[in-house]
């Protein structure tokens, strides 16, 4: 424990659920989630595997934590080779998805294969069963989830599930749970999608029990302590959700807009954590409450309203009611790289995201790019059906959220994601991606460590690899200077190696705000078998990042796709507290390899491989 | 003196901390399918509301039951399923008019709250203070005193 030690196989092609014992063995090397799940993956398909033919695979897996009462306890990974980026893609989501998987009595699904005809997975307790999905195809990830419960007559029921935009082949469809938490990046939606496969419905009543009961509750107890004593996880994340950052990170120049030109955004302040609790004209906010994931006691979610006035609601009763509201980076990828201030749109095409079933900031981002081809006539009105694309129009914004959701005309284009199109009307250049992965909202040039991060990241461009902005902007666990390059090689890695162990857990990386692994050793150690240190969390952390590395390597990945965008590297950011800086990529990667014991090309060195036990 | 469970859903964030924790309590393992509270989540209006039994005064489920399985505990005032007596007839399920006693069918057995014996782990586990254990005499205690402040802030600005 805290294992169920089982696994269920599904083969899509001959339509069969095989139970399987866990390796155990591998258990204790990788942990579970992310790593464990990514150790199976990689032992099972081939490398140069296209992302959307069934010899591809997609893993479901929950960590050792997940299901029980530790805080944030909730999470699980969707593991596959990326839609969007072909490297491996691990995307994880919270909500109440995981704990039942859990509860349900398993640790991971593996699908393989492709099914002949749309199909979801019933799985009750141990009884699993493939169904035919086709009265859903075709339907959103909302109708679905409200289907899927009626059908099983079961409200209790948990269901992750596909949009339009992940059947028709969107580079990066999300997989969709408890209507708006998803497993958002890289495209993992999209080989769902290829594999006929259109839902997951759950439902587990057979309880998760862990190895030390009594220790556990002492340790899950001194944690939550912790959080809730904590300035940002106690109140700036419950009272602003991860918006708290807007005004902060566009203060510091590190805003990208409309489309990394800018680093700054004038609209900031519309479209800020703070914006959402203002009272609007007719006495409601946008902000209704903020909520939380299972087992979650820091509730950073936000549940919003689209003001009833407003032109993308007022003849649609369908989206005037609350749901997932505005995070951080869906803000920024939809407003402030956009150009549009106006929070009121941005909620609305943040609840198609969610309806539809697609990643608010790979699409954000490419409608950035794609605004940017317009404003230089590469792309034509009769490109965009008739939408002026331009920088800061709301109106064309939430016009490419409803394309892109049914993947229809100038939607299926956009669906490419920005590298794609980019590189369709000639222009690759002005893709701001990693690895074909698009941006969060950091700009590399006031925040040093992000550019590395991108640009080493195992999944394209992401901030949850290794969120240094803690350091560098929030002072967790010290303050460094997000100017400088000093340094920043050795801070990256040891984000990188600590979150691969946090997101392996079960537990949600936001908890880093303020916990150590000091906090989550001895929580990871009562509940499971064997010893767990900060030291083996450590090593477990840094085996699962060589692990992805080897991957992407075999995958035809090398040493000079860990770069950035030219924009990045050469255009001086123009206003703030970065003026005149670009990123110090160049002076951060060859420390970055030394670091990681890799050679001069970043492939890791035989050495460090045995010493991981990877060789 | 008798303390009460006292719930105010506007401070619930659906975390289900109470479910784990009450499952944790009755049996063993984290399963909120076994809890005896419920969070109940209304998506369109953002809303979550904590649900469990009241402890009726004069309950119904202790009274319709055949065997005299539920009894009531002076100490907390709850009412007890005894499971060495209960013979799983569903009868109080039925005569719950709040739905808050349902049968097990692992156990062949109802289960309700019985406010773990006078420590309620639900409470002690919510995050947010949305679930409280108060003086039972006093359920609306808090509601006074927030009504107390508003009165006491008009009164300090007509002065």
């Amino acid at each position: 424990m805290s294992w169920t030690r089982k696994l269920l196989r599904v083969n899509l092609s001959t339509g069969t659920c095989t139970a399987e014992d866990l390796n155990m063995e591998w258990a204790q090397k990788y942990l579970g989630s992310r790593g464990l799940a990514t150790k199976y993956f990689i032992e099972e398909t081939d490398p140069k595997v296209d992302p959307l033919s069934p010899d591809n695979k997609l893993i479901m897996s929950t960590g050792p934590l997940t299901g029980t009462c530790a805080s944030t306890a909730g999470r699980y990974t969707v593991v596959t080779k990326g839609a969007l980026t072909g490297a491996i893609a691990c995307s994880n989501s919270g909500g109440f998805f995981g704990n039942e998987l859990k509860n349900a009595g398993w640790d991971m699904i593996i699908f393989e294969g492709k099914a002949e005809k749309p199909v979801y997975l019933k799985l009750i307790n141990e009884k699993a069963e493939l169904v035919d999905a086709s009265k859903y195809w075709g339907k959103s990830c909302w109708d679905t989830e409200e289907g899927l419960k009626a059908d099983l007559q079961d409200p209790q029921a948990r269901v992750a599930s596909i949009g339009v935009s992940g059947e028709q082949g969107v580079k990066y469809a999300c997989i969709v749970n408890d209507m708006d938490r998803a497993a958002g990046r890289s495209g993992v939606g999209t080989v769902m999608g290829s594999k006929n496969l259109k839902a997951v419905v759950l439902r587990g009543t057979r309880g998760v029990r862990v190895d030390d009961p009594i220790a556990f509750m002492d340790a899950t107890n001194a944690g939550k302590a912790v959080l809730a004593e904590n300035p940002v996880t106690g109140q700036g994340l419950p009272t602003y959700g991860t918006q708290v950052l807007m005004n902060v990170i566009n203060e510091m120049g590190a805003m990208p807009t409309r489309n990394f030109r800018d680093v700054q955004f004038e609209g900031a302040a519309n479209i800020s954590g703070e914006k959402m609790h203002e009272v609007r004209a007719d006495g409601t906010k946008n902000l209704v409450t903020n909520a939380a994931c299972y087992g979650c006691t820091i509730a950073c979610q936000r549940v919003s309203t689209v003001e009833r006035t407003h032109y993308t609601v007022k003849d649609r009763p369908q989206y005037q009611g609350a749901s997932g509201g505005l995070e951080y980076e869906a803000a920024w990828s939809l407003g402030s790289e956009c150009g549009v201030d106006d929070i009121e749109a941005l909620t609305f095409a943040n609840f198609i995201c969610n309806e539809q079933g697609y990643d608010p900031i790979s699409f954000g981002a490419t409608v950035g790019a794609a605004m940017e081809l317009f404003e230089m006539g590469v792309l034509t009105l009769e490109h965009t059906g008739g939408i002026e694309l331009k920088f800061g129009n709301a109106k064309a914004l939430t016009d490419c959220a409803e394309l892109v959701g049914k993947a229809e005309g100038f939607g299926a284009e956009l669906g490419l994601g920005s590298a794609r199109l980019c590189e369709k009307y000639g222009h690759p250049e002005l893709s701001m991606s990693v690895k074909k992965q698009e941006f969060p909202a950091y700009d590399a040039r006031g925040i040093q460590g992000m550019g590395l991060t991108y640009a080493t990241s195992n999944r394209g461009a992401c901030h949850l690899r290794s969120y240094t902005v803690s350091s560098e902007v929030l002072g967790i666990p010290e303050k460094t200077d997000p100017l400088a390059t000093d340094g920043k090689a050795g801070l990256v890695m040891a984000f990188q190696d600590a979150t691969a162990a946090v997101d392996s857990s079960g537990l949600c990386i936001f908890t880093t705000f303020a916990w150590s692994l000091e906090d989550i050793a001895p929580q990871v150690n009562a509940a499971c078998e064997g010893d767990w240190t900060v030291e083996s969390l450590l090593e477990c952390g840094e085996r699962i990042w060589n692990m992805e590395r080897q991957y992407n390597l075999a995958a035809g990945f090398t040493g000079k796709d860990d770069t950035l965008p030219k924009r990045l590297l050469k255009d001086a950011a123009k206003t703030g507290p970065a003026k005149g800086k670009v990123s110090g990529l160049d002076k951060m990667l060859p420390e970055y390899y030394e670091i990681r014991g890799w050679d001069a090309n970043g492939v890791p060195k035989a050495e460090t491989l045995n010493r991981l036990g990877l060789s | 003196m008798q303390k009460a469970l006292n719930i105010n859903a506007d401070k619930c964030t659906g975390c289900l901390q109470c479910e784990v924790a009450c499952s944790f309590e009755h049996t063993g393992t984290f399963n909120p399918s076994k809890s005896r509270i419920k969070v109940f989540k209304f998506h369109d209006e953002g809303r979550f509301v904590p649900y469990t039994c009241t402890q009726c005064a004069e309950a119904w489920c202790l009274q319709a039951c055949p065997v005299e399985a539920i009894s009531y505990d002076a100490e907390t005032g709850a009412k007890v399923v005894a499971d060495s007596a209960c013979v799983g007839c569903k009868v109080c399920t039925i005569a719950c008019p709040f739905g808050t006693v349902n049968y097990v069918p692992d156990t062949g057995k109802v289960a309700k709250c019985d406010l773990c014996g006078g420590d309620p782990k639900c409470a002690t586990a919510c995050p947010t203070d949305a679930i409280t254990y108060v003086d039972a005499s006093m359920t609306g205690l808090e509601k006074m005193r927030a009504w107390a402040a508003k009165t006491d802030a008009g009164l300090q600005a007509e002065a």
